[in-house]
């Protein structure tokens, strides 16, 4: 039983940080058929900004994470502007690539500034435990599985009932039709890609807190592939479950049978949905009516 | 009125159709070009009044759809630009204005094919009609008005625009349009793959929409018939020029126009569509 309430804690939490990562992921797919591997790197990028703004520049927690999510905006603007729009109208291949490169760029502008040992940020969350049903329960978790609940359903009510929000589906719908509407496509993918970028810097603090501030954030973020394969690409209420899903998933595998295999699990899913459900179990399938 | 073709261009120098008022929007000698090298409007004149219903009509490929891409702005997004002429709404030149600044001076467009935002409700398509709109108390009246107008749409708010009717979804792309409080609106083939009743219906609406609010209307047609009925001025166009215009009334009972759009021969009986088709390919006006 206690084992079960930590499974529960501690894959809730990877799932919940799981799924703030892979909605950057989503939204950007969705608004703007980007497959963008970076997106780990955008974990660490948000993590090593906040460290910065933090630890080094000594900033309040709330000022730091203002100056966070600004600069994630900016770096997500930026990097649509300047890599992903010059290549609107190029193959799905060449943008992968391109994407995959932006990923290697972003991790050695890490590495170049802040080396590779990893890097001591006082704890943000409570670090204390709590006993439930017999289990000792680490606080910070179950805070970690709040404030991602709180990110992901503010993200949600965004994208139902918000003017912008709204506006971003109908591009991801049908973008000629929302210019008929006035609606500026290129402010949308900026859109898209600021987003991205603060729901990744969220994730990124959040699991370094729980973790450390060092390279294997990145790798963290590379779980977002199984998680939106298993969701579907491009549905945002996907990523939530298959964040879910994919956490638990992991823990449970580590302690009920072998830490090693919970490594390879996520990607065992990954293989398994591309082979029996391909849009994955959220993903849009084009309406038909004749 | 003449049954000879006029050549575009002549027939127009004279400015805005007789018995109209100011111009709402008027295209100069438009030419487009796509990719470059498809030359698709060869110096296409046309007149829209204000608070009149005007029909664009032509057979396929003609152009039609590219006028109101040009008058829309959407023409980069396919690669395509206006490469002489002039654009001019409400007295403004846009002939080179930004899609969205073009909404927000006041037209509407809907595109052939509906074109609904599919995985999004009808209020949710509505909303993003309304984006040009300052958000609060008067975009809240405007979706009352459009609800009020298409009641229909207002007892299935809540429903995925992608499974609605044919008819319905043209109801949507309709109020969609309005929700951007146009002075101009545009129709590209609104009853495009719809039953003749439905026609009967979204003719009914614009006819209604122009009598009771004094919208502007621009609308293509290849149910001429039907556009002819509820138009004021009709517009024939042929290979990317204007080749024929005039009241609706008197485009009705042209001999040509007859034969060719409305599928009556001189012996006023009704020709299959697909003679229709096939004499136009023998005989054009130009
Ligand atoms: N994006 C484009 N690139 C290149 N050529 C185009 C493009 N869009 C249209 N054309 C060409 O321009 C011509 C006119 O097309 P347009 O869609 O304006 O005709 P239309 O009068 O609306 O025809 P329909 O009645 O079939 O809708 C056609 O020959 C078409 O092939
Ligand atoms: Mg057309």
């Amino acid at each position: 039983m206690s084992t079960l309430v930590a499974v529960l804690a501690y894959g809730l939490a990877d799932g919940a940080i799981l799924a703030l990562a892979a909605l950057g992921f989503v939204l950007i797919y969705k608004a703007t058929s980007v497959i963008n591997f970076a997106q780990g790197e955008f974990l660490l990028v948000g993590a090593y900004m906040f460290y910065t703004a933090f630890v080094v520049m000594g900033l309040p927690l709330l000022a730091a994470v203002v100056v966070g999510v600004v600069v994630a905006t900016i770096i997500g603007v930026l990097v649509e502007r300047l890599i992903l729009r010059p290549m609107i109208g190029e193959s799905p291949i060449s943008i992968i690539m391109v994407t995959i490169g932006l990923s290697s760029l972003l991790r050695a502008v890490v590495q170049m500034f802040y080396g590779t040992s990893p890097k001591s940020m006082p704890k943000i969350l409570p670090t204390g435990s709590v006993n439930i049903l017999g289990a000792t329960v680490p606080l910070n978790r179950l805070l970690v599985i709040l404030v991602a609940a709180v990110v992901l359903t503010a993200f949600t009510i965004f994208f139902r009932r918000s003017r912008h929000g709204i506006a971003m589906r109908a591009v991801a719908d049908d973008q000629q039709a929302a210019m008929t509407m006035g609606i500026s496509v290129r402010r949308i993918f900026a859109m898209a890609w600021a987003l991205a970028g603060v729901s990744a810097l969220i994730a990124g603090v959040l699991l370094a807190d729980i973790s450390a501030v060092d390279q294997n954030l990145a790798a963290f973020g590379l779980l977002v592939f199984p998680v939106v394969i298993l969701g579907g690409l491009d549905s945002v209420p996907g990523t939530i479950v298959g964040g879910i899903i994919i956490g638990l998933l992991k823990q449970a595998t580590a302690s009920y049978w072998d830490p090693g295999l919970a490594t390879v699990i996520p990607y065992v899913v990954l293989v398994l949905i591309l082979l029996v459900k391909p849009y994955g179990l959220f993903g849009e399938t084009r309406i038909e009516r004749v | 009125m003449s049954t000879e073709p006029v050549p575009a261009g002549t027939v127009l120098a004279g400015g805005v159709p007789a018995g109209a008022g100011p111009a709402m929007l008027t295209l100069n000698n438009v030419e487009v070009i796509y990719d470059d090298v498809i030359l698709v409007l060869r110096g296409l004149s046309l007149q829209v009044p204000e608070g009149k219903i005007v029909a664009l009509l032509g057979s396929n490929g003609a152009g039609k759809s590219t006028t109101l891409k040009a008058v829309s702005g959407l023409l980069p997004s396919e690669h395509g630009e206006v490469t002489d002429g002039s654009i001019t709404f409400a007295g403004q030149d846009i002939t080179r204005m930004d899609a969205a600044e073009r909404v927000k001076q006041g037209m509407s467009l809907c595109m052939e094919g509906r074109h609904v935002f599919e995985h999004l409700t009808i209020a949710e398509n509505l909303v993003a009609g309304a984006y040009t709109q300052k958000a609060g108390a008067s975009s809240a009246e405007v979706l009352d008005e459009v609800y009020t107008f298409f009641p229909k749409l207002a007892d299935m708010r809540n429903r995925v625009a992608g499974y609605l009717s044919g008819g319905e979804q043209q109801m949507l792309a309709i109020g969609r349009a309005l929700m951007a409080r146009p002075k101009l609106l545009m129709l590209d083939e609104p009853s495009l793959g719809l039953a003749p009743l439905l026609v009967q219906e979204i003719f009914g609406y614009i006819q209604r929409l122009n009598a009771e609010t004094g919208l502007t209307v621009l609308v293509i047609e290849q149910n001429a018939r039907r556009a002819l009925e509820v138009a004021d001025h009709g517009y024939i166009m042929e290979q990317g020029r204007i080749v024929l215009e005039g009241p609706a009334a008197e485009l009705r009972e042209n001999p040509d126009v007859k034969e060719f759009y409305l599928g009556l021969g001189d012996e006023g009986s009704r020709k299959s569509y697909r003679d229709v088709k096939h004499y136009k390919r023998r005989k054009r006006w130009l």
